[in-house]
């Protein structure tokens, strides 16, 4: 078991140490001089000769190729990801700073997705072809047709410019910090978002749960006398949510995504808005310690995925 | 045999709603068990064999319905109980075994925690402790080695014989009074099959229960039953007990299964099989359902006309115009 | 009422029904799902009133009027105009064009190549499938969105880049597909007798493997298609897409982020929001309907 977990962490860092070359490649192309971009653009420019300069010589830029990636990959252990060309921060502390945003308004939007999502999808097998099934069925199916940006632009029309129940955009309004007025701002994105990303939690809910009831060893149950509760209870759900757990695991890439359009659309001030403002205004630092995070994200979740699912279900001790 | 048959089934008729219409699966089918015998039902797939015993206890899926008759044990009807009633009848007065066990047994829960399960339900005191001690005991009684370490194991480590034995368990734990065994040796080695079928005739002699075998397997009649009833298109074409069956038949269906029996004294260039097909539910043939494949019927006037079934001898019934012709022949 | 659906007693259920070839009872399986055909002929209009209308209505949708910003619908205007005084309607018409147009090259673009990827990797196992389809695992983890948006960047937003770095990033799905159909059908005899008989692996590809991937690799092609018309929309919404003037139903979005646009002016983001989310239900009904005429086994 844990050699398993070992050998997927392996395979992740080979494959991040991919990705990571692959952006240095692109940093090559890209036009300006990565030592420039990595000096704080504050230092006076005296100084900053100076600094671009030792910069320049940490990197090694006289040197071959290979010894520059693994100068610049020890940079970035250190936490320097360069300097956004916007704003002249820091683009980790920027990132940082963003983070939280983000993950509020995904951590939500899962919750919400988690507890109206899958409950729908196994009430819709159990109860196949009838009103809840049907309703489960045309929501999914809305819910991934429907472009998630038309969505929220409806959601701001009717909650917030006619219902005047919620606020249009932002996180906090002019004034106030109160955790009660984040939470006012919070819940339509989140809302919207959590819609998008239940479509497909219904369907393979759905789907997971009408594969489990036509099992066999849902009758052998049953014979035993175990009341209904039990069958579906005990054996049929906990069968049917062992491959859900891969799939709420891979989803996560795909919510980040979402997540990025919602914050565009609500200006969120999260990662998702601050990436496509550095693509607006070709802010390259950004871009690039944008792709590493969205990189280690991906890469987090599939391990998850794989070690998730090994441990749940014993068929698969490995 | 006492006096009173313990397991009753009275004009049974059971039916299921698909796509296309509706498809009759019994077409009244009566028998009795008595308290402590083994009966087998035989018959190809399709006969509806399996469906009467579920229909019975009510494990149809969805799309089936009884529609008529009862089931009858001891002397509550068993089709006139609500689901609730039949969750205590089942798994305590009835036991059931499956045909893969594979596929039977949840993947997922341990294999004691499975035995256990039906322990807990149907006595209610018990303490989890005390019914997992159980479990392992009833895992060694059914001559699975190592049982406490086993009961901690999951269905996929176990052996395709062990999963069965397993299953045995789970039917036998709380003792029933009446064990269906449907196709319990099918999905199973040749080898195990007998080692099976000894586990399945101890148990029923050490508890003293009745003992239904559902099968399409003639060795296994003639093996483990006493008493055989022969069905096809849903319905019980001849009943009898198994050495009548075997050396008098009286119907040209089991005649034909048991002519496709290989010998070991007489061989033969080719196995005689039954020509054609079972029928489609749908569309049975109006009047004697085997009329199409049947030798003995050559179109005659009268199997237009659905035969029912008659006494052929004490304990010997058959459903066929012509039986008396076969009456001569030897099987 | 909750009730269970147990397989075990459906031993009953008739065999052989009647006797249509495997390609009509498909088509008839597809006609009885109501809303796949529902779906065909939503599209079937939509791809006529696209090719047709601009040519009909014979107003160019690029035609800027300083003076007729904003107009709601009038009898000038069916639809209005927008902020630089653009025909709303000439321009829903044309973002259709330029919609199905990029859904329908980025779905053949990425189903050629996950054709391809997934003969070969079936066909020759071992490192070459394993080679590709780690490269297939790692695309399919990253959300498309994301290296769209990140490629925009580098490139620059025009039309053929959005086809192609959708239709690139789409290979995974079809690649699954045929690699798991070219792997069964491999171990099959029939593969390897005439594999004895001299014939080459495009050959055997070409004849063998090709006619019995068509079927699931038309439905993944067809649901593929609608991911890639969301994805054009939502880039083109972000700015990173279609490039204006051209018209594109995303691009005409992007003016709604203005709140007095929300609020006054719906006849600027109602009708290419819908326009797309009509397009996009009936490709995938139209998929769904696919997918059950394909393969009636598989539980709705």
């Amino acid at each position: 078991m844990t050699a398993f977990v070992i050998r997927r962490l392996l395979v992740s860092l080979v494959v991040l140490v991919g990705i990571s070359m692959l952006l240095f490649v692109l940093l090559q192309l890209m036009p300006g001089d990565p030592a420039e971009m990595m000096v704080d653009p504050m230092s006076f420019s005296g100084d900053r000769a100076a600094a671009v300069a030792l910069q320049r010589h940490r990197l090694g830029l006289d040197s071959p190729l290979p010894v520059q990636y693994a100068r610049w990959t020890g940079q970035l252990l250190h936490g320097n990801f360069g300097y956004s060309y916007t704003s002249g921060r820091p683009v980790a502390e920027v990132m940082l700073e963003r983070l939280g945003p983000t993950i509020w308004l995904m951590g939500t939007a899962l919750v919400i997705a988690l507890l109206v999502g899958i409950p729908l999808g196994i009430l819709a097998a159990m109860h196949r072809n009838s009103a809840v099934d049907y309703t489960a069925t045309v929501a999914s199916l809305l819910a991934i047709s429907l472009p998630s940006f038309f969505v929220a632009l409806l959601g701001i029309y009717v909650f917030g410019l006619k219902l005047r129940w919620v606020p249009t955009a932002g996180m906090n309004s002019v004034g106030g910090g109160s955790f009660a007025d984040f939470l006012h701002h919070l819940i339509l994105p989140a809302a919207i978002l959590g819609f998008a990303l239940a479509g497909p939690y219904v369907r393979y809910a759905r789907a997971g749960m009408l594969e489990v009831l036509g099992q066999d060893f849902l009758t052998t149950a049953r014979s035993k006398g175990l009341t209904r509760r039990r069958v579906i209870g005990r054996h049929a759900l906990h069968n049917a949510l062992i491959p859900l757990v891969t799939v709420v695991a891979i989803q996560l890439p795909v919510l980040f995504a979402g997540a990025v359009v919602v914050e565009r659309v609500f200006a969120w001030p999260g990662m998702g808005r601050l990436a496509l403002d550095a693509v607006l205004a070709r802010d390259y630092p950004i871009l690039l310690g944008f792709v590493m995070a969205v990189a280690v994200l991906v890469l987090l979740c599939n391990l998850v995925a794989d070690v998730a699912y090994a441990v749940i279900d014993p068929r698969i001790r490995l | 045999m006492t006096s009173a048959p313990m397991f009753r089934v009275d004009r049974l008729v059971t039916e299921f709603r698909v796509d296309g219409g509706i498809v009759p699966a019994v077409n009244g089918v009566s028998f009795d068990v008595y308290p402590g015998e083994t009966v087998g039902i035989v018959g190809e797939s399709g006969s509806g064999k399996t469906v009467t015993v579920m229909s019975a206890l009510g494990l149809l899926p969805a799309s089936g319905r009884v529609v008529a008759g009862h089931a009858y044990l001891d002397d509550r009807d068993l089709v006139a109980l609500s689901e609730r009633e039949l969750q205590s009848v089942r798994g305590k007065d009835v036991g059931l075994v499956f045909q893969d066990p594979m596929t039977a047994l949840n993947p997922v829960m341990t294999i004691g925690t499975q035995v256990a399960e039906g322990l807990r339900r149907h006595n209610q005191g018990m303490t989890r402790k005390a019914a997992a001690d159980r479990a392992v005991e009833l895992l060694a009684e059914v001559g699975i080695p190592n049982p406490r370490q086993r009961a901690r194991q999951y269905p996929h480590e176990f052996s395709g014989g062990m999963r069965q034995r397993a299953m045995i368990a789970i039917a036998m734990a709380n003792r029933p009074r009446l064990i269906i065994a449907d196709e319990p040796t099918t999905a199973l080695d040749v080898t195990i099959q007998a080692q099976i079928l000894d586990l399945l005739r101890r148990v029923q002699q050490e508890t003293g229960a009745a003992l239904v075998m559902i099968t399409h397997d003639l060795g296994v009649i003639a093996e483990m039953t006493q008493r055989v009833i022969v069905m096809y298109a849903g319905r019980i074409v001849e009943t009898a007990d198994v050495d009548t069956t075997f050396h008098h038949a009286r119907h040209p269906y089991t005649r034909g299964l048991l002519q496709s029996l290989p010998r070991l004294y007489q061989p033969v260039d080719e196995l005689p099989a039954i020509g054609g097909q079972p029928p489609n539910p749908q569309r049975l043939p109006s009047g004697c359902a085997y009329r199409p494949r049947c030798p003995l019927s050559r179109d005659r006037e009268e199997c237009h006309t659905r035969p029912e079934l008659t006494t052929a001898a004490p304990g010997h019934q058959t459903a066929c115009h012509f039986h008396t012709e076969l009456a001569e022949v030897r099987v | 009422m909750a009730v269970l659906d147990t397989a075990s007693a459906t031993g009953v259920l008739p065999a052989g029904a009647g006797a249509l070839s495997p390609g009509r009872l498909a088509a008839r399986r597809f006609l009885r799902h109501r809303l796949a055909v529902a779906g065909l002929v939503m599209l079937a209009l939509f791809t006529a009133a696209a090719i047709i209308a601009p040519v009909v209505i014979g107003i160019d949708p690029n035609q800027v009027t300083p003076t007729a910003v904003r107009r709601p619908p009038g009898a000038e205007h069916l639809l209005g105009t927008d902020s630089a005084g653009r025909d709303v309607l000439a321009r829903l018409f044309i973002g259709g064009r330029i919609s199905l147009l990029v859904g329908l090259s980025a779905a053949l673009v990425s189903t050629s190549i996950g054709l391809a990827l997934g003969a070969v990797a079936g066909y020759f196992g071992r490192w070459v499938d394993g080679f590709i389809s780690r490269i297939a695992d790692v695309v399919l983890a990253f959300p498309s969105l994301i290296v769209i948006i990140v490629v925009a960047a580098f490139v620059g937003p025009s039309l053929p880049t959005l086809i192609l770095s959708i239709g690139l990033f789409s290979w995974p799905t079809p690649f699954r597909i045929v690699r798991g159909l070219t792997m069964s059908l491999r171990g099959q005899d029939s593969l390897v007798a005439v594999g004895g008989l001299g014939a080459g692996p495009t050959r055997i590809l070409r004849k063998h493997v090709v006619p019995v991937v068509v079927a699931p690799l038309t439905v993944v092609a067809t649901l593929g298609v609608a991911q890639a018309i969301l994805l054009e929309a939502t880039v083109s919404f972000l700015g990173l897409g279609v490039p204006p003037p051209t018209a594109s139903w995303g691009n005409m979005l992007n003016e709604a982020q203005s709140l007095t646009i929300l609020e006054s002016m719906p006849w600027l983001w109602l009708p290419p929001g819908i326009a797309i989310a009509l397009t996009v239900l009936a490709v995938n009904f139209v998929g769904d309907g696919l997918r059950d005429a394909a393969d009636p086994r598989q539980a709705r």
